[in-house]
């Protein structure tokens, strides 16, 4: 028999007064994988974690966390999932080693030295292990979370934008960590406004106004939208665009600094038709690249298809 | 604008010390008018104390800048007149209602009632805020409240505008039109200083810098650097078991760089290599049915792939490897 997977909800919706939080969220994430549930501020991503791990009780609709129905078996769920929130407090006064022994204590786990010596490496930050959790970068703060909610060894680990304020650095690090938690057969969901860390995950979600427009693998979504995404590179990069956005010829366009990113349906038809109408407007062509639609294209058309 | 008509900003051997720490070192760059400059760096890399600097809120140790014309030491008032300010936390007053923000920060610039009556209107047209004018700020959308921001840093029309990590959080579409909005004011003659560490922000600047230990690392515009930085093909590995994969090719003298993202890993090998070449051994290397290998395609590098790049590089160099202050 299979595996129960780590987290299947049904129909799941919050409301908050007047206000509907999370709309028939209806999810299925297989144990281990890395499941991305992204949306812009508002969207309902940390309505949806809190539901899961039973901070919060739903206004409808069911949750099972690894075969475990909530909020029946609360107490069971609690031991198997580690829950990273936003703004997760750790003790500005304790040592990196202390507050790992204070969380494996709350979590009521005897026997963490061990553990605690296997994240420390896992991390790096073993040489920082006797500093204060204040005087640590914020790279640093965000890694001693992580060990944190390790500790008592999770099956699923609930992330709430890991990543928001992290620089670009930290940012990779924090990914080689998760991605090597993946050999230990955990089953990561994490928050993100970010599309391009969504694209790293086996599936991803995406929320608008609370409800679930679409969960696939990224390879899928991109699929299903279909189409081309030209990027060019040109002279005039500003009139170019304007030249496109004035033409009708084209679903999309958008300019990021010297490049422009063309959304086409029909690829045989327009491209030709796009590349004569810079010509006739005397604009340079310097790059053109055919490449797939990118998970932010696809999210903007389930967008302003959903009004 | 003083002599310099073409660069809003013009910064030589721009400097700032904090007792034995040196937080800028000797920076020097040109900031064309009416382009979108993205200035980058991780957190403690520097880019807060050049904007401050800039903003004629902080002195240079040594060297100088001058910001529309206006020297930030000497003239630092004319300085403060000639800039708009905006953060993703920008501070409106959010039970205000949309007019009354407008109006109160029409003050605090010191426009007359007439002005402020004139660039009201001027605002709700550009941000198409016209419907909303007496909601109350809380009662926004992010990407509404995001252009009320916007629309309250130019009140008065400054020549120079610094963003700082504007769209952080906003939706897709509402980010986009942020961006045009964004772009029809460059190309109206407004110089835009943008200062994100999301990479994915910084795309929408025609020309970067890049700091990091208060040094440039490198500027160009997006597709210079990612030429110019990273020499040949980078391919993305779809795979199982990604780790043992990472260190199976790590171990090939053929690979230059693997960086893992999530479930794919980035490989980048040595640039005589070629691409369908790598794409044969890597498939190869990885011909274990427990890898489960989908797929090994060729993918365009993100500025992340730069960034991280030179960091690493520059680190390999100093082998400071510590973590600066944040």
């Amino acid at each position: 028999m299979s595996p129960p997977p780590a987290v299947e909800t049904l129909g799941l919706s919050k409301s908050f007064g007047d206000t509907t939080a999370v709309a028939d969220l209806t999810l299925s994430i297989p144990q281990g994988q890395m499941f991305a549930l992204v949306g812009p501020d508002g969207a309902g991503k940390t309505t949806v974690l809190r539901l899961l791990c039973g901070v919060l009780a739903p206004t409808d609709g069911t949750v099972r966390i690894l075969g475990m129905e909530l909020p029946r078996e609360l107490e069971r769920i609690k031991r198997r999932i580690g829950y990273f929130s936003q703004g997760f407090s750790l003790y500005g006064d304790l040592s990196v080693d202390e507050n790992i022994e204070f969380f494996a204590e709350i979590h009521g786990v005897e026997e963490f030295r061990k553990r605690r010596e296997e994240l420390l490496q896992f991390t790096r930050l073993e040489p920082f292990r006797r500093r204060q959790a204040d005087r640590l970068s914020g790279g640093m703060k965000q890694k001693l979370a992580l060990v944190c909610t390790l500790i008592h060894r999770p099956s699923l680990l609930l992330l709430d934008e890991p990543t928001t304020g992290v620089d670009p650095v930290s940012r990779r690090d924090f990914w080689v960590i998760l991605s090597s938690l993946m050999t230990e057969d955990i089953t990561v969901l994490l928050t993100t406004p970010y599309l391009d860390e969504a694209e790293r995950c086996h599936q991803v979600g995406m929320l608008q106004s609370g409800r679930l427009l679409v969960a696939d693998s990224p390879a899928a979504l991109r699929g299903r939208l279909g189409g081309t995404l030209l990027e060019i590179i040109c002279s005039e990069v500003r009139r170019a665009f304007a030249v496109l956005k004035e033409s009708s010829l084209i679903a999309e366009v958008q300019i990021f600094g010297d490049r422009l990113d063309v959304l086409l349906d029909n690829r045989t038809v327009q491209e030709n038709q796009v590349r004569e109408l810079l010509h006739r407007e005397g604009i340079d062509i310097l790059g053109w690249r055919a490449v797939q639609p990118r998970l932010e294209n696809l999210f903007i058309s389930l967008m302003k298809a959903e009004g | 604008m003083g002599s310099g008509d073409s660069f809003a900003v013009e910064a030589a051997d721009l400097s700032k010390r904090f007792g034995r720490f040196t937080a800028v070192d000797a920076v020097s760059f040109l900031v064309p008018r009416g382009t979108i400059f993205g200035l980058l760096g991780a957190n403690g890399a520097g880019k807060s104390t050049i904007i401050r600097m800039l903003c004629g809120l902080l002195r240079s140790s040594s060297g100088t800048a001058t910001v529309a014309g206006f020297d930030i030491n000497r003239q630092s008032e004319q300085v403060k007149q000639n800039i708009g300010y905006m953060s993703q936390r920008f501070s409106l007053y959010l039970d205000l209602t949309v007019r009354e923000n407008i109006r109160f920060f029409g003050g605090i610039y010191g426009l007359s009632r007439e002005e402020v009556g004139r660039r009201l209107d001027w605002v709700l047209e550009m941000a198409g805020l016209r419907q909303r004018l007496d909601d109350l700020t809380s009662e926004l959308s992010g990407g509404w409240r995001q252009r009320l921001a916007l629309g309250c840093a130019i009140l008065h029309s400054p020549r120079i505008i610094f963003l700082d990590e504007p769209t952080a959080g906003v939706d897709p579409v509402s980010r986009r039109e942020f961006w045009e909005l964004i772009n029809e004011l460059a190309a109206g003659g407004t110089t835009v200083l943008i200062t994100t560490h999301y990479l994915d922000e910084a795309e929408y600047a025609n020309r970067i810098l890049l700091i990091h230990s208060g040094r440039i690392v490198a500027q160009g515009t997006p597709g210079e650097l990612k030429n110019s930085v990273l020499h040949g093909p980078t391919l993305e590995v779809s795979c199982s078991r990604c780790i043992e994969a990472l260190k199976r090719l790590q171990s090939q003298p053929w690979v230059r760089q693997t960086a893992v993202f999530g479930s794919t890993l980035h490989v980048r090998p040595l640039a005589s290599l070629g691409l369908e070449e790598t794409r044969r051994r890597i498939r190869e290397l990885l011909s274990d049915p427990l890898f489960e290998l989908r797929g090994v395609e060729s993918i365009f590098p993100s500025l992340e792939d730069v960034f991280i790049q030179l960091i690493e590089r520059q680190d390999s160099a100093s082998e400071s490897g510590a973590e600066g202050p944040s």
